[in-house]
């Protein structure tokens, strides 16, 4: 507990105003599962230990902002229906607890432990059914890499640029990088729409979709570009700065030496 | 005066000094008898000796930035040898083919030929991903590097009289080098250069009156058509690329005719010119050169991407990737595009006027033409006739290199702004304000700019003055008989002096009647013109300056 | 310090010159020019300058100096020389020793960086050999060329003028007034066929202001999923859903990807309650789900990162912000027009259909657009 406290007492004292802007989010995400005909099962293999667990964990950490039955408060939004892979997401990327207020929740080093999280999401799932955490079968990276590239490029690229290098939205919020992202995030992502990305239920993009496409990033992020060093992805601009910089910086340190009378 | 000088010290002269009718000495040798016997047999049918000594022994100044323009010309020829290879694989063809190579993601994607084969360059062909990074790297170099040589024939005032043509001949290279990249950038109709049509397409909407038409000619139709890619390929590698090469034979034949200017010097007037001849040192040296320019081009693209149109798929009017932009060179377009604040269009009669498109095209015309035709502005407000062969030290001439400093900031901020997303995610900005700083920055950077250049520049003029005069601080303290201490200055040496004097200086013009007894609305212009340019001005040491401070210690 | 000598600068020298054959005495400007004879201008023109000290004595260099040094240099030389040829055989190895292996990606990348690095070689041996041989052991002493004006000489200009003269008075050109005028007419004329021709560029028997006006939507036509063409029920898409959508049997069309450019579509649900609904739109979204024209109204880039918290439609090409709240509404960028809105409804089995086409034309405007 006392762990706990000292979390709370380094909070930022604007972190309510991210909490309601976080809480929003949450909100739309709920909204989207619970109007959703795709209702997901709670895993019944939980075991009550671990949601036990999960209550003290979310008691300690969440309630605050999120109310002491994910109800919700003027801090935080309903977890009601947002399920175990929305509350697996947000917790292990480690975008909660916030740690500041800004236009949007960042990843950073996750504050629990896998196990904590599991138990966290178990407790969630167990008071309101909502998407269950994908299971190893969903996420195999051995789909078909064509289909999920075409359905990357039509769906996700536009915010997350063709090759998942991330891009920028308005106001200061912004699309992820997808590279290195673990293949649960990404279908935690897609299913649950997380912040401000938009939700792609089991209709929009089914779960084959959605294996196709984690193959299709993994296999652009494992098999590096036949080309060479990629620049970060970034295109022309970062085409164009570095012919700037190396390019003729290297073309003009030549000229200087080319035409300096020999020692 | 200076040639007697010359010769007493020594020096060779490329034009006397090897009198033609002595006789060449042949050793006897097999391989020179064969050289002789070559020589004379293409001679009896050519007439090339007098080639060779006219321009054998041509002399070429040397300095690091008179090789710039040789950088655009040699990536040019690498582009060609390139873009040649290429040729004998591309496809420019917008008919629909099922992908079947060896990139695993794009398998059984339907897309164009065009698409297709520009895959295939890349991972069937050995070395065709090379020759492709190669080809797209020089271009990129090859732009660039035309934009430096620019900067630095305008901030030496190499723009001047004999040479104001052929400026107008390169700006004109430069233009048709920007067509050429943008024709070549949407040859493989992927979606990144597809949506680069798609804009161009929008923009040719935007024209009045003949928009749509315009459009409808362009694609062959409706956008985005099956005719645009076999378009495109007879302007990028055949209309475009023959005009090119004309340009660049005239822009050379007048390098030759008005021989290279050169950077004031000890010796160096403006009728003569000091450096190495054709043959052997610059033959060698801009030989060399050419070679090494390729190598920097070769090892670029052996190690970094360029253009991975594999990520980016084939062109489809619905996808578009986050961070879609043009190529550097068409950057400050986008960036005018993404500048204009929103709600610039209006209907006026039933027709629809797009003052978000027109204003910046408008004003990009604008920026070009007076970068076109500035070096006759500044001729008729100096209203200087004389041939100019020595450059300015870009501090000598001040407000042009205000006026060249503004531009370039104008042109840097318009640029910067077609990148305002990527400023944006890297540097945690919200897209809003960045786009809002640039705007800012469009309008009063370009003012800072020229005042903060021209200060700069009139400062650097007073420390060369000062420096003419009283020497540099030599660091050595001396103690007076009086217990005064003092920084002792050196004088700088003859030489050194020269550098420091030996510039024009020019006065505002005063207003006088005409024969008619009237004051014209031009020569008013031109007063006040001038008065602006010349009106700060430091003037260069002269004898008696030197003399009276001498005397004064 | 600076002489007002003003005597060239003055108005005349203005006009002067312009003839092009100016023959004003004017001082030489400059006490070495010899050959030029042109006005200043504005130039303040000084018989007071300093003089120029000539060319600064000339600099051995150590290979000039010592012959060992030349030696080392030469060495150098040649080494870069055989290394180029190296380099080059190096990538001819490469060629074949890197194949392309239709199974391995890396082979690609294999293949490039060592037939490079070859080439590079090849290249730089011979571009910095070359350099070094010119800086280090070539004479270098430099010479001096004498700059001769680039105006012609008087004689030859007279000749030029004289032949035009001749080429005058011999063709009659400027007395044959008829002849003249009717040549420049035919000269004029003769290229108008060839710019005729390049009508046939666009097609003949369309009106672009008509075909731009028209998307495949019609009533009824059921909204599907890009790219697989599968229709899509209203309870499908949960509140926060973004669907890429495209017209049913697109897919089939003849010309797929100029339809595709007018008719893609964004569909998103929203809570209900969040819509400003203006008068005459009342029934065109369905339950809060709502569709409007991926083509961005500024020059047609696909606007179509939706943010489901904030409801903007931000253009990834130039920034154009739109409101979905508002029907679309530009709240920010350059564009001025919002997204065009697809009216939308359910049939009879609950897929999601067209109640008609756009009421107004998609993507940029253009000059018959009203």
């Amino acid at each position: 507990m006392a762990r706990t406290s000292r979390k709370a007492n380094r909070r930022h004292p604007l972190a309510t105003v991210v909490l309601i802007a976080i809480g929003l989010a949450f909100t739309g995400g709920g909204y989207a599962l619970f109007s959703s005909t795709a209702t997901a099962d709670t895993s019944t293999a939980t075991s009550q230990a671990t949601v036990e667990e999960g209550s003290k964990l979310f008691a300690a950490n969440c309630a605050t902002c999120h109310g002491m039955n994910l109800e919700g408060t003027t801090a935080g939004p309903s977890l009601l229906g947002v399920g175990a892979a929305s509350v697996d997401f947000q917790v292990g990327t480690g975008r909660m607890p916030l740690a500041m207020q800004g236009p949007q929740a960042m990843q950073k080093p996750p504050q629990f432990t896998e196990e904590q999280t599991a138990a966290l999401s178990a407790y969630v799932a167990s008071l309101s059914p909502g998407p269950s955490i994908p299971t190893d079968s969903q996420l195999t990276e051995n789909g078909n890499a064509t289909n999920g590239g075409e359905l990357f490029r039509i769906n996700c690229a536009m915010c997350h640029n063709v090759a998942g290098a991330g891009g920028a939205l308005t106001e200061g919020k912004f699309a992820p990088e997808l590279t290195g992202v673990e293949s649960k995030y990404i279908y935690e992502a897609m299913l649950t729409g997380p912040q401000n990305m938009p939700v792609f239920n089991d209709h929009n993009i089914t779960p084959e979709d959605k294996r196709d496409i984690i193959t299709y990033l993994k296999y652009i992020q494992n098999n590096p570009s036949p080309g060479g060093f990629e620049l970060g992805n970034l295109g022309p601009v970062a085409e164009g700065l570095f012919i700037w910089i190396f390019g003729i910086g290297a073309v003009v340190a030549l000229t200087v030496w080319l035409t300096a009378k020999s020692n | 005066m200076t040639i007697e000088k010359t010769k007493a010290d020594g020096l060779v002269d490329g034009t006397t000094d090897h009198p033609v009718g002595a006789p060449p000495r042949i050793s006897n040798a097999p391989s020179a008898r064969f050289t002789s016997a070559a020589a004379n047999y293409i001679d009896e049918r050519t007439s090339i000796s007098a080639v060779v000594k006219e321009f054998g022994r041509k002399i070429f100044p040397d300095h690091w930035s008179f090789m710039l323009g040789e950088v655009a010309l040699y990536s040019f020829v690498v582009i060609i040898l390139t873009g040649t290879f290429l040729t004998f694989f591309f496809q420019a063809s917008m008919a629909p083919v099922v992908y079947d190579g060896s990139f695993v993601p794009l398998k059984g994607v339907e897309m164009s030929s065009a698409m297709s084969s520009t895959l295939n360059i890349s991972f069937e062909i050995r070395g065709g991903l090379l020759v492709r990074q190669i080809h797209h790297w020089a271009a990129l170099l090859f732009i660039a590097s035309i934009g430096l040589h620019m900067l630095r024939i305008y901030f030496t005032g190499a723009f001047r009289k004999p040479r104001e043509l052929n400026w107008v001949i390169g700006f004109v290279l430069f233009i048709l080098a920007l067509a050429e990249g943008f024709t070549g950038y949407s040859l493989p109709d992927d979606l990144l250069s597809g949506n680069g049509l798609r804009i161009i397409d929008g923009m040719v909407k935007g024209v009045p009156f003949a928009g749509s038409w315009l459009s409808f000619l362009i694609f062959g139709g409706e956008f985005p058509g099956e005719e645009i890619v076999g378009r495109l390929y007879t302007l990028h590698i055949l209309l475009l690329p023959a005009i090119i090469v004309a340009l660049i034979a005239l822009h050379l034949v007048f390098v030759v005719v008005h021989k290279h200017t050169q950077y004031a010097g000890p010796g160096k007037t403006n009728d003569n010119v000091i450096g190495y001849p054709v043959l052997p040192v610059y033959a060698a040296k801009a030989g060399g050169f050419f070679f090494i320019v390729f190598g920097i081009i070769a090892l670029i693209a052996s190690f970094f991407t360029i253009n991975p149109i594999w990520n980016y798929g084939p062109y489809d009017p619905s996808p578009v990737s986050a961070g879609t932009q043009p190529d550097w060179y068409i950057g400050f377009a986008d960036g005018a595009l993404r500048l204009i604040p929103p709600h610039l269009e209006s209907v006026i009669w039933g027709h629809t006027y797009s003052w978000n498109i027109l204003i910046p095209i408008t004003v990009l015309g604008l920026f070009i033409l007076t970068v076109l035709i500035y070096p006759f502005i500044e001729g008729w407000v100096t209203g200087d006739k004389r041939e100019h062969h020595i450059l300015d030290r870009p501090r000598n001439a001040p407000t042009r290199t205000a006026i060249g400093a503004a531009g370039v900031t104008f042109y840097a901020a318009l640029w910067s702004a077609a990148s305002s997303d990527i400023l944006a995610t890297h540097f945690q900005l919200s897209i809003e304000s960045v786009i809002h700083a640039i705007q800012a920055a469009v309008i009063i950077g370009p003012v800072i700019a020229y005042f903060v250049a021209k200060r700069v520049c009139l400062a650097l003029q007073k420390k060369d003055r000062e420096m003419a005069l009283h020497g540099f601080e030599s660091g050595r303290i001396v103690r007076l008989p009086g217990g005064e201490y003092i920084e002792v200055h050196q004088d700088v040496d003859e030489y050194e002096r020269w550098k420091l004097v030996s510039f024009h200086e020019y006065k505002p013009l005063m207003i006088r009647p005409n024969a008619k007894g009237k004051i014209t609305a031009p020569q008013r212009l031109r007063a006040g013109m001038s008065k602006w340019f010349f009106e700060d001005r430091i003037a260069p040491v002269t004898r008696t300056d030197l003399e009276r401070q001498k005397s004064h210690h | 310090m600076a002489h007002d000598d003003t005597s060239g600068t003055d108005v005349a020298a203005f006009s002067s010159g312009a003839d092009g054959v100016s023959t004003s005495a004017g001082r030489a400007v400059e006490p070495s020019a010899g050959a030029s004879s042109a006005s200043g201008g504005l130039a303040v023109i000084t018989t007071d300058g300093l003089a120029d000290p000539g060319i600064p004595p000339h600099r051995k260099r150590v290979t000039d100096l010592d012959p060992k040094k030349a030696k080392t240099a030469q060495r150098t030389v040649y080494t870069l020389f055989y290394l180029s040829i190296a380099g080059s055989i190096f990538a001819v190895a490469a060629y074949m020793a890197f194949p392309i292996n239709a199974d391995d990606p890396g082979s690609v990348r294999l293949n490039t960086v060592f037939l490079g690095l070859g080439i590079t070689l090849a290249l730089m041996g011979i571009g910095i050999g070359a350099v070094h041989w010119a800086k280090s052991l070539m004479h270098d002493e430099e010479g001096v060329d004498i700059r001769h004006p680039v105006r012609s000489s008087d004689d030859t200009r007279a000749r030029a003028v004289e032949i035009f003269h001749e080429g005058n008075v011999e063709s009659g050109i400027g007395r044959r007034s008829l002849i003249r005028n009717s040549l420049i007419g035919a000269l004029v004329a003769f290229p108008l066929p060839a710019v005729i021709l390049f009508r046939g560029l666009g097609p003949q028997n369309e009106n672009p202001a008509e075909l731009l006006s028209h998307t495949m939507w019609k009533a009824g036509a059921r909204l599907t999923l890009d790219p697989s063409g599968l229709p899509i029920k209203a309870a499908d898409v949960t509140i926060g859903s973004a669907f890429h959508i495209i017209p049913e049997g697109l897919n089939d069309t003849h010309d797929r990807l100029e339809q595709k450019a007018k008719a893609a579509v964004l569909l998103m649900r929203v809570n209900p309650s969040d819509l400003n609904v203006s008068a005459g739109r009342e029934n065109w979204n369905y339950d809060g789900i709502v569709a409007y024209s991926k083509i961005c109204t500024h020059v047609g880039c696909p606007v179509a990162l939706f943010e489901q918290q904030t409801h903007h439609l931000l253009c990834p090409c130039h920034q154009s912000t739109f409101d979905v709240d508002n029907e679309c509404a530009v709240i920010f960028g350059p564009a001025k027009r919002a997204l065009p809105q697809l009216p939308i409804t359910v049939d009879g089995e609950g897929y999601l259909i067209a109640q008609s086409d756009f009421l107004e034309p998609v993507g940029p405007s253009f000059w018959e657009r009203s």
